[in-house]
């Protein structure tokens, strides 16, 4: 057993927090209410909606209580007519077409009621999925570090889901069961007040007993929700690391975490449902019971001659209608339990520190490119700087090229110039202006970047060089890519740049690559940041697109980190990064010259031991 | 669907028997209380003054109820554990054969979807067969069972049952005609959402960078757009089944009421006063039961409602497991002596859905303890060769032998205890830096931690591992908290870790610094003493004193011999090597 599981076991927390699994194992209690509250005051946009539903169902609702009394009418002039002889049909007749003509109103309010509930429950989930995908745009870069995919792709889907199936009928049908509720106990307090004392304080001690059971499995609906997204966050990343496991034997390790996780979403799963599975037949039951009450009592009343025939039936039906309502509340309420749980992870999302508001700053005009670093500090975590006291100007077409040991922060340095983070000392200013106080995006806009990853679409070679780039034609796509040199292999394929990129295969890792740098030279911006970008491409290739990579630089500021010390020979300016700090700089032939580190470095990759 | 049921195993069968029955007790019971219903009404109607005979049928259907709750929450118990134990197995069987796939399902299939199929659609069938079996198989048997009690009395009474069950079953033939297609084209949308989003997750350094959040906004809400729209008319045409069912539960309890006085009034005039009370208890019973025959539509709804996505779900799991792995284990497999001898004979491979072989006709030997190397140009087919060696792929004619043995003929897990495999992008699991260093099963023990900080300390790793922490120092998902090449020492680690006859280095130097690439080169060279080692690698400096190095270009073999050798012999060597040795640097 290795050490992976420990930590995750002892890790692994209720908390709804979607950055890893850290933190102590702590059962928070989870605030229903409050939940609730943001849910509500979320659909503040659709209130027209909200409103419609709660007017179609309350009528509906009102339409259907007329029914029983009309029933109690007709039965009295059954009784009346077995006593005497005399039937009223007339009566009856009348009756049955006032019935006929309120049911179907009822009917008609109720599909309204149900239709305004779907258009409430899509409207407010595609806004939310919207949202939380915007979302994840606006929160700092930092956070993403530790995220796990799988939760968070599983919030916007699955809870998503739920919260759909949650407003679209449950909420209508609550307002719905509340109206004939209470209408329910008023007529019957109307028809016969002992009757009705009787089935609503037995209603009562059945709603009393339901909500129990809803507050004792609301934590198994919560976990129900974790553990999901729990297992969830472990297949993502067992399948991302699908080749690793696979050549390491790793299947039985993967394997056991998930059984650990599995059977914890099994256990809390099952209880949150068993418990909600209770409700509707214990008010089933209220209902029978209820119903038993009434006849009992009523007989005796009725033998008495305290009330008609008719008032029995009447009740009997009234207390259909009032106690169904309560299976129905019931049943809303455990969606709604689930709908808060799933709620309260969105929201988790939505709720999320953004990135400072910088609309009120003004955009970066490109110029003609000088890029100043002074005194800037920074560290990923305070106590460890990974950039000390940097310190740099760099006049305008300069190619600079940032060498250095792995980890000496390198990547650190674009992420900083690239306003991924923000320094903690100093400030880096680009043609003279801080750019804290210039707005981020505008920031971004003058750079072009290709990244040591080439990160893919998975949609076609065409969608992925063009990207985000706007006002490009299909002619300068083939001849971004001639210009790297994957044109004749792209052609080559059965779909050619309609090929579709999935996963790994199709490309290798130097040919994509190849398309990211393609992907820059037509997004076109007057500053460059490569990094590592040509790591996977062979050093024969790497000549072969030098020509592009060329023109590229040609005028524009750029910076190069690369370990292939034959890649940035020709570089302006050489920065040796080392522990954070520049260790020297000048060309190469100045560092040679100067013997230092930059010179060890060069010579080392010809000395073999 | 079907053939998934036939992976319910016996003792699930056993909680589902017990559903079942548990159901029927249920149903029975139910049913019962109706008749009480109309003993009650002929009592009352009967005007006796002795309350004791209202009692006992009272007590009879208080009886009937109390059974009737018991029996529901036994059903509620059997079903609800018979639907979760199976999806938790059913998940875990998907799982495990997913694991077993290759790289090949796994780029056909798409990480995303099986991601989805391994959690949102086991997610479906567990709703279907948690409630949904169960109201399939009680609303049926309650509607015979009510509509048998309630048919046969009176004339008028069996046609508003038959026009209300007539129009029930038109609406239900309605859903399932126009709204079931759309719920079945809803997890197609979903795992296009899905998919979408991932991406947003996982290019999100570069869509900052190209500012394309607009551009990638656009893309989810599309895909937004089209699931949304589709769920709503899928929706919008399923509530109809609610109103229409309360609406005909109240047309046949007033249709009762209301011919049930007309023919009160033929039976009193024809039969007298008796036989009009008997019509009137009739009446009571009657629409007890009819009350049941709509509320078991319903039930039945519910189930079709959750059938189309179970099913579509169902069909999508039954895909990945139908799927065997492209690499199929032997039926004999062959466990040869370990010695770390490893042969291409004539081997060549293509992708699937590639035009061009990626590796064609290699043949070469590499005896035990000797460093073959792998160089060419990008896409020259480095990397695809030696993904052959752990059977990432087999190759498409021609044979990859280790220890004499073909790997074909060898179990995978044998095969690949072997190996040690460094990949081009190490991955890192979440977890700590001695978690990741043991990972895998080598078939032996796992290393203790003194071996693990011997191994950090060859892959050149233990100065940062140590201001990690060291090896309890935690590793966060996907390694984001430690640089590329840091990631890439860890990886070597690892590799070291399992103590392999054959040592796979797929381009794993590639973002270290020259200074950390030798010192590393050094002490691997220490450590792999006796083990095979196969170097892809950009770098001449990192091959150069390989026993043999192999030349790649298109896939195919170049050059084929020592440093010096190619040097003089192989013009495409000489050229890579121009390219990196230059400054007049004689080697």
């Amino acid at each position: 057993m290795g050490e992976r599981k420990e930590y995750k076991l002892g890790s692994v927390s209720m908390k709804t927090d979607w950055g890893g699994m850290r933190g102590r194992a702590a059962e928070k209690p989870h605030d229903f209410r409050r939940t609730v509250m943001s849910l509500i005051s979320y659909a503040r946009k659709e209130r027209g909606l909200f409103f419609l539903v709660i007017f179609f169902s309350a009528g509906s609702a009102l339409f259907t209580l007329f029914g029983p009394g009309k029933l109690s009418v007709i039965t009295d002039i059954v009784t009346e007519g077995i006593r005497t002889g005399d039937f009223d049909l007339q009566s009856v007749k009348t009756s049955a077409a006032y019935l006929v003509i309120v049911y179907i109103i009822a009917f008609l309010l109720q599909y309204a009621q149900r239709l305004a509930g779907v258009k409430l429950a899509e409207s407010i989930c595609f806004r939310m999925r919207r949202d939380t995908a915007g979302k994840l745009e606006k929160i700092p870069l930092s956070r993403f570090d530790s995220a796990s995919f799988g939760d968070l792709l599983s919030r916007t889907t699955n809870d998503i889901d739920m919260i759909n199936d949650s407003i679209r009928l449950p909420f209508g049908d609550i307002i719905n069961s509340f109206t004939l509720f209470a209408g329910a106990a008023v007529f019957m307090i109307a028809a016969n007040l002992p009757l009705a004392l009787i089935s609503i304080v037995l209603s009562l001690a059945g709603f009393a007993a339901m909500r129990l059971i809803i507050v004792k499995s609301q934590r198994y609906f919560v976990g129900s929700s974790y553990w999901l997204g729990a297992v969830n966050g472990h297949i993502e990343e067992a399948y991302a690391a699908h080749q690793l496991v696979k050549t390491y034997n790793g299947e039985a390790e993967e394997a056991a975490e998930f059984d650990i996780r599995n059977g914890q979403l099994y256990e809390n799963k099952w209880k949150s449902h068993f418990m909600s599975g209770i409700s509707n037949p214990l008010m089933d039951f209220i209902g029978n019971f209820s119903y038993l009450a009434v006849c009992a009592v009523g007989a005796a009343f009725a033998i008495q001659g305290k009330i008609s025939f008719g008032t029995i039936v009447a009740f009997i039906v009234y207390i259909k209608l009032f106690t169904t309502p309560f299976g129905q509340i019931a049943q809303g309420f455990t969606s709604l339990q689930s709908a808060a749980a799933a709620a309260e992870r969105v929201f988790d999302i939505l709720s999320e520190k953004e990135m400072e508001d910088e609309s009120g700053k003004p955009a970066a005009v490109p110029g003609p490119g000088r890029v100043t670093f002074e005194n800037v500090s920074f560290g990923y975590t305070p106590e460890v700087p990974v950039i000390r006291d940097i310190s740099v100007d760099i006049a305008p077409g300069t190619q600079v090229a940032i060498v250095g040991p792995t980890g000496a922060g390198k990547t650190t340095l674009v992420n900083l110039l690239m306003r991924f983070y923000d320094p903690d000392e100093g400030r880096i200013l680009i043609d003279g202006t801080d750019t804290r106080d210039l707005r981020r995006e505008s920031v971004r806009d003058l750079f072009g970047m290709v990244l040591q990853e080439a990160w893919m679409l998975e949609d076609t070679i065409e969608n992925n060089i063009l990207f985000a780039a706007e006002n490009v034609s299909h002619e300068q796509v083939i001849e971004a890519c001639r210009a790297v040199g994957i044109d004749s292999l792209i052609a080559s394929l059965p779909q050619g740049y309609d090929t579709v990129l999935r996963n790994d295969s199709s490309l290798s890792a130097g040919q994509k690559q190849l398309i990211a740098i393609g992907r820059a030279m037509l997004l076109d911006r007057p500053l460059l940041i490569m990094d590592e970008a040509t790591s996977s491409v062979d050093t024969r290739t790497e000549q072969v697109v030098q020509d592009a990579i060329d023109r590229l630089r040609a005028g524009r500021t750029s910076f190069t980190i690369a370990h292939r010390l034959s890649t940035i020979r020709k570089a302006d300016l050489i920065l040796v990064i080392d522990n954070g700090e520049i260790a020297e700089q000048g060309t190469h032939e100045e560092l040679i010259a100067a013997g230092g580190e930059y010179a060890k470095m060069w010579n080392s990759q010809f000395a073999e031991e | 669907m079907f053939r998934l049921i036939r992976m319910i195993k016996g003792r699930q069968w056993g909680l589902f028997a017990g559903a079942a029955l548990a159901v029927a007790v249920q149903a029975f019971l139910t049913l019962k209380i109706p008749d009480y219903m109309e003993d009650i009404t002929h009592l009352i109607e009967e005007q006796v003054s002795d309350l004791s005979a209202v009692w006992a049928a009272g007590g009879g259907m208080l009886l009937c109820a109390l059974g009737a709750l018991a029996a529901a929450i036994a059903s509620s118990w059997f079903s609800v554990r018979f639907g979760t134990y199976f999806s938790r197995d059913l998940r875990k069987t998907v799982f495990t054969h997913i694991e077993s796939f290759s790289m090949t399902e796994f780029s056909e299939f798409s990480t995303a979807s099986l991601i989805t199929r391994s959690t949102n659609d086991v997610m479906q069938i567990q709703e279907f067969v948690a409630r949904g079996l169960l109201n399939g198989l009680r609303g049926p048997a309650i509607i015979i069972w009510a509509a048998v009690k309630l048919l046969g009395r009176y004339r008028a009474w069996d046609v508003v049952t038959i026009l209300i069950l007539a129009f029930m079953t038109a609406v239900i033939i309605f859903l399932v005609r126009y709204a079931h297609p759309r719920l079945r084209k809803r997890q197609t949308f979903t795992d296009s959402l899905m998919r979408v989003l991932r991406e947003n997750l996982t290019g999100i350094r570069v869509i900052r960078a190209g500012n394309a959040e607009k551009y990638m906004q656009e893309r989810f809400g599309d895909a937004n757009r089209v699931l949304t729209e589709n769920e709503r008319k899928a929706f919008e045409a399923m509530c109809l089944m609610r109103p229409s069912s309360r609406l005909m539960n109240n047309l046949i309890t007033a249709g009762i009421y209301i011919t049930g006085a007309f023919i009160a009034a033929r039976a009193a005039g024809a039969g007298g006063a008796a036989s009009a009370e008997n019509v009137l208890a009739d009446m009571v019973m009657c629409s007890g039961y009819a009350a049941f025959l709509t509320r078991s539509f319903m039930d039945i709804n519910l189930a079709f409602n959750q059938f189309p996505r179970a099913n579509i779900s169902s069909a999508r799991i039954m895909e990945i497991l139908d799927r065997k792995p492209q690499e199929p284990e032997p039926e004999h497999p062959e466990v040869p002596e370990r010695a770390g001898s490893l042969e291409f004979r004539n081997v060549s491979f293509r992708f699937p859905g590639m035009a061009a072989d990626a590796v064609s006709d290699i043949s070469f030997k590499a005896e035990p303890g000797q460093t073959v190397a792998l160089i060419g140009p990008t896409g020259s087919g480095k990397s695809a060769a030696v993904s052959l060696i752990p059977r990432l792929y087999d190759p498409s004619s021609g044979e990859v032998l280790v220890d004499g043995i073909d790997v074909r003929r060898m179990a995978k897990k044998e095969l690949r205890s072997r190996i040690a495999f460094a990949a081009q992008y190490p991955v890192l699991l979440t977890g700590t830096v001695g978690s990741n260093t043991a990972f895998g099963d080598r078939g032996r023990e796992k290393p203790d931690d003194e071996d693990m900080r011997r191994v950090l300390k060859t892959a050149q790793a233990m100065d940062f591992v140590q201001e990690m922490g060291g090896l309890s120092g935690e590793i966060r998902r996907g390694g984001a908290n430690v640089s590329g090449g840091q990631k890439q020492r860890l990886s070597i680690a690892r590799a070291i870790a399992r103590k392999p006859e054959i040592f796979i280095i797929d381009d794993s130097f590639s973002a270290l610094d020259y200074k950390t690439d030798r010192e590393l080169r050094k002490a691997l060279k220490n450590e792999l003493r006796g083990t095979t080692v196969v170097i892809v690698a950009q770098r001449i400096g990192t091959i150069i004193d390989a026993d043999r190095i192999l030349v790649l270009e298109n896939g195919r073999i170049v050059g084929d011999g020592t440093h010096k050798e190619l040097m003089e012999k192989c013009p495409l060597y000489r050229e890579i090597a121009a390219t990196q040795l230059s400054g007049g640097q004689a080697v």
